[in-house]
């Protein structure tokens, strides 16, 4: 297991890349209109395709997943702080484990 | 008008992500240890790798006996997406004549941190909010560990099973009220979820990793979206 200090190191390397590059590069420089629309859009689709379909496993159990789930959509359409909307989804999550 | 985000403001925006971060990082600490990982190395791979998904997979990966190439390739494309979230956000950061900060900010990217930096109301991010949003979850990642490693506290069932919402659901409370005031950007996550669906679902697609899925639906919903709104999210709607 010795080896395993490089791994991690070359690990860490490979991680950094993609996060590192980017940043650097575009920070400063012209792009044309059709790219910069595609950069503003990339948060709304990374969220969307993070959240769905990966919140129904989030729990282990579909069911209770989606009780969180309306919670934390119910909290977060009436504009709530981001901590309530949070608790809201575990408490929703932790009442349905324990009365279903 | 407004007055400039500060670092205290970044860790004030950070603490959702703390919330989620600790027990995820508990649970991983706990994994290492009962792998066999050693201790020094779960510490450093959550200090220089800083990536939840990654450090589960290379975990794993080390356990199997995988070769090294593989771990080291798997951990890359796992985190391939990184290049878009790093490359979007890259945009929003105020210019300045010193770009020595860009490799530090760069390091604290995550789904999680890139997300609620993004939302954010204002049109250009000050380097000290986003110093300030990454160290504390930079901060809550470590603790975590360290808490899973050497306190090898067990968290109760109930609490491990309902905190697994927690991220998702900070991303819900983050997505909601924007998606209320933009259609397009509305439109451009429906269309992300319908295409993550699809790869989840039909069987055709059952090779691809989690990451790569993640990736193309990105990709394919950002290019809806330049392609039907080329003026960009907010001049639309």
């Amino acid at each position: 297991m010795d080896n395993l200090w490089w791994i991690v190191l070359a690990m860490a390397l490979v991680t950094y890349i993609p996060r590192l590059l980017p940043l650097v590069f575009l920070n400063n420089i012209y792009l044309p209109p059709f790219v910069n629309s595609f950069l503003q859009f990339i948060p709304f689709a990374a969220l969307g395709a993070l959240v769905f379909p990966g919140i129904l496993y989030s729990t282990g159990n579909i069911a209770s997943a989606i009780a969180g789930s309306i919670i934390a959509i119910v909290l977060a359409y009436l504009n709530l702080n981001i901590v309530i909307v949070v608790i809201g989804g575990i408490l929703g999550v932790v009442v349905w484990e324990i009365l279903v | 008008m407004k007055k400039k985000s500060t670092f205290s403001d970044g860790f004030k925006a950070g603490i959702p992500i703390a919330i989620g971060y600790i027990p995820i990082a508990i649970a991983f600490g706990l994994l290492a240890k009962s792998a066999g990982i050693p201790d020094y190395i779960s510490v450093m791979m959550s200090f220089f790798i800083f990536a939840g998904a990654s450090q589960f997979v290379g975990v794993n990966l080390i356990t199997l006996g995988a070769i090294h190439w593989e771990i080291i390739i798997t951990t890359f494309i796992l985190n391939s997406r990184h290049f878009l979230m790093s490359a979007s956000i890259s945009r929003r950061i105020e210019q300045n004549r010193s770009k020595k900060y860009l490799p530090v900010l760069a390091f604290g990217i995550t789904d999680e941190t890139f997300t609620v930096a993004s939302l954010r109301k204002e049109p250009k991010l000050s380097p000290k909010f986003i110093l300030g949003l990454n160290l504390i979850a930079f901060s809550a990642w470590n603790i975590g560990t360290w808490i899973g490693i050497f306190l090898a506290a067990d968290l109760p069932e109930i609490l491990k099973v309902s905190m697994g919402i927690a991220l998702y659901a900070m991303f819900i409370g983050l997505l909601i009220p924007a998606l209320k005031k933009s259609h397009p950007a509305l439109l451009i996550s429906f269309i992300a979820i319908g295409v993550h669906s699809l790869l989840h679902w039909v069987s055709l697609f059952e090779g691809l990793s989690s990451g790569v899925s993640i990736i193309i639906a990105t990709i394919i919903a950002a290019s809806a979206g330049a392609v039907i709104f080329p003026k960009g999210v907010s001049k639309n709607g």
